[in-house]
């Protein structure tokens, strides 16, 4: 479920994510400003805070059915919803930097062949920014993966959840605790690891 | 308004701009009526709902105490794990093989893992095997888990604190006979403690954001738990969200901004060896959970990850 929903959630916020991204650095200052609010509110608030509130907010006032009726997947598909919103911005900052790194040549380039901005950043830019921003992406996936628990709150059974029903259940606090510790190490270490790793050979060499 | 991504408008431009713009509002408030709309469909704009926001009872009685529990676990919090933390980092620097393995290993341990785990494992730990008080409990429990997790990023702060200082200073420290402790504690921590001023100011934004988790996990009563108690008496579970998230950004903002002003100060002032660890450095000088180097190698060394968070 950790899993399931960690992968979800980021494909959901590296597409909303880098689609932020590219209204950060448009020519519409309407969009730049957007994207701005955006990712200013919500890196401030609290993930705990977005999650229950799109189950408390969205789906029990607004009505928000997420095209299923079963609670479970209801829930389910609501974290995800919270999820991918919270990391977007996360992803959004990451590739923004990493735009930045790519140097002024490249764009320069770019245009006096005569490419318009969309041309630019979905040719040119943005691949080269994707490749040198792996390494703070594979954080922001660490991070998102290590959220996932806060699904938890609003009854998505995920580790936290798991955990917090068997600890309370068992008499072995310590093995539980130390059981889904040592998942969650499984999990990201080897994440970091290996995109750490693409990340070194995919950088654009200069 | 130009950058190197476009050119500066032309006539044509300018008016594709607006035409975009244009678009854009149209959108923006077709989204925004739409929720007005949805709203005022459920009853959410009434003035019965909002009212409480602006009669004190509701915030001495709710509000005020949840943003202080929150402040109080979050201060508490970081007090104590900036010790800790400072301790982990320089033992991960020490020359011994074995202070340094153990320390990496803790550090990377609870880096690894969410502090949801490490908050709901205290509890039950405070619950079972001690004898903390169930009114207490909660508050020990989510102190325990965002010390021992931020302990674990803030040694990993420290240890890139100290290692932002030009090999220099250490020599030189050598030379005029200082020996390893002296060096550590009167020439690298003081200029280190400096240049990683702006990184804990961020950290703390973690660590009011995740005092959060303890509101809904375990029953500590603070801001986003007391959001639920009022919006239970009241009956307003949309105002008391946008209320507490609103509270909660400005907060946070506060402290991010006050952060960047250190930075931005701290970066100006002469006295200082000049290497200033802002929150961006950080993802780069040490990808979260992983003992690995993997900088992304980007030019200048300027490739700022989003920043250092849960």
């Amino acid at each position: 479920m950790t899993v399931k929903l960690t992968a979800l959630s980021a494909v959901g916020s590296l597409v909303w994510g880098t689609l932020l991204a590219a209204m950060r650095v448009s020519p519409v200052p309407l969009m730049r400003g957007f994207g701005t609010f955006y990712v200013n509110v919500v890196r401030n608030i609290p993930l705990t805070v977005i999650i229950l509130f799109s189950s408390l907010g969205l789906a029990d006032i607004f009505g928000a059915t997420m095209g299923s009726d079963d609670f479970a997947v209801q829930g389910f598909r609501l974290a995800v919803l919270g999820l991918a919103g919270y990391t977007a911005a996360f992803v959004c900052e990451a590739i923004r930097s990493g735009i930045n790194t790519v140097p002024m040549g490249q764009a320069e380039a770019a245009r006096a062949i005569g490419l318009s901005f969309t041309q630019t950043l979905t040719l040119v830019v943005l691949p080269q920014a994707f490749r040198s921003v792996i390494g703070p992406l594979a954080n922001v996936l660490i991070a998102l993966t290590k959220n996932t628990t806060v699904a938890a709150a609003i009854g998505v059974a995920e580790a936290a959840y798991l955990m917090k029903t068997m600890i309370e259940n068992e008499a072995q606090t310590l093995l539980i605790g130390a059981v889904f510790a040592f998942g969650f190490v499984v999990l990201t270490l080897p994440t970091g690891l290996i995109l750490g790793w693409l990340g070194k050979r995919l950088a654009v060499k200069r | 308004m130009s950058s190197v991504l476009y050119d500066t408008p032309g006539p044509r431009a300018k008016q594709r701009n607006v035409l975009f713009s244009v678009l854009f509002t149209v959108l923006l408030a077709l989204l925004l009526w739409w929720v007005w709309q949805k709203m005022d469909d459920k009853d959410q704009l009434t003035s019965a709902l909002w009212k409480p926001f602006i009669e004190s009872e509701a915030w001495t009685t709710y509000l005020l105490p949840g943003l202080a529990n929150t402040l109080k676990a979050a201060s508490l919090a970081m007090v104590i794990a900036l010790p800790m933390g400072a301790v982990f980092g320089i033992a991960r620097l020490s020359d011994h093989r074995w202070v340094r393995g153990v320390a990496g290993t803790v550090v990377e341990f609870f880096r690894a893992i969410p502090v949801l785990l490490l908050i709901l494992f205290a509890n039950e730990f405070y619950a079972r095997s001690t004898d903390v008080g169930s009114a207490d409990r909660p508050l020990y429990a989510v102190v325990t888990g965002l010390v021992l997790y931020n302990a674990a990023v803030l040694a990993e702060v420290v240890r890139a604190g100290i290692l932002s200082l030009p090999r220099g200073q250490t020599e030189a420290a050598y030379a005029i006979g200082l020996r390893k402790g002296q060096t550590m504690s009167s020439i690298l921590l003081p200029q280190a403690v400096t240049a990683m001023l702006p990184a804990i100011v961020s950290q703390l934004v973690v660590i009011v954001k995740d005092t959060a988790l303890g509101g809904v996990m375990i029953g500590f009563t603070e801001l986003l738990n007391s959001r639920g108690t009022l919006a239970a008496n009241y009956a307003n579970v949309i105002p008391s969200f946008i209320v507490v998230a609103a509270m909660y950004i400005v907060l946070n903002f506060l402290l991010t901004s006050f952060a960047s002003w250190l930075e931005k100060r701290l970066r100006r002032s002469k006295k200082s060896t000049g290497a200033v660890l802002g929150a961006e450095d950080m993802e780069e000088l040490n990808p979260a959970a992983v003992g690995g180097t993997f900088g992304t190698g980007g030019e200048g060394g300027g490739l700022p990850g989003a920043r250092t968070y849960t």
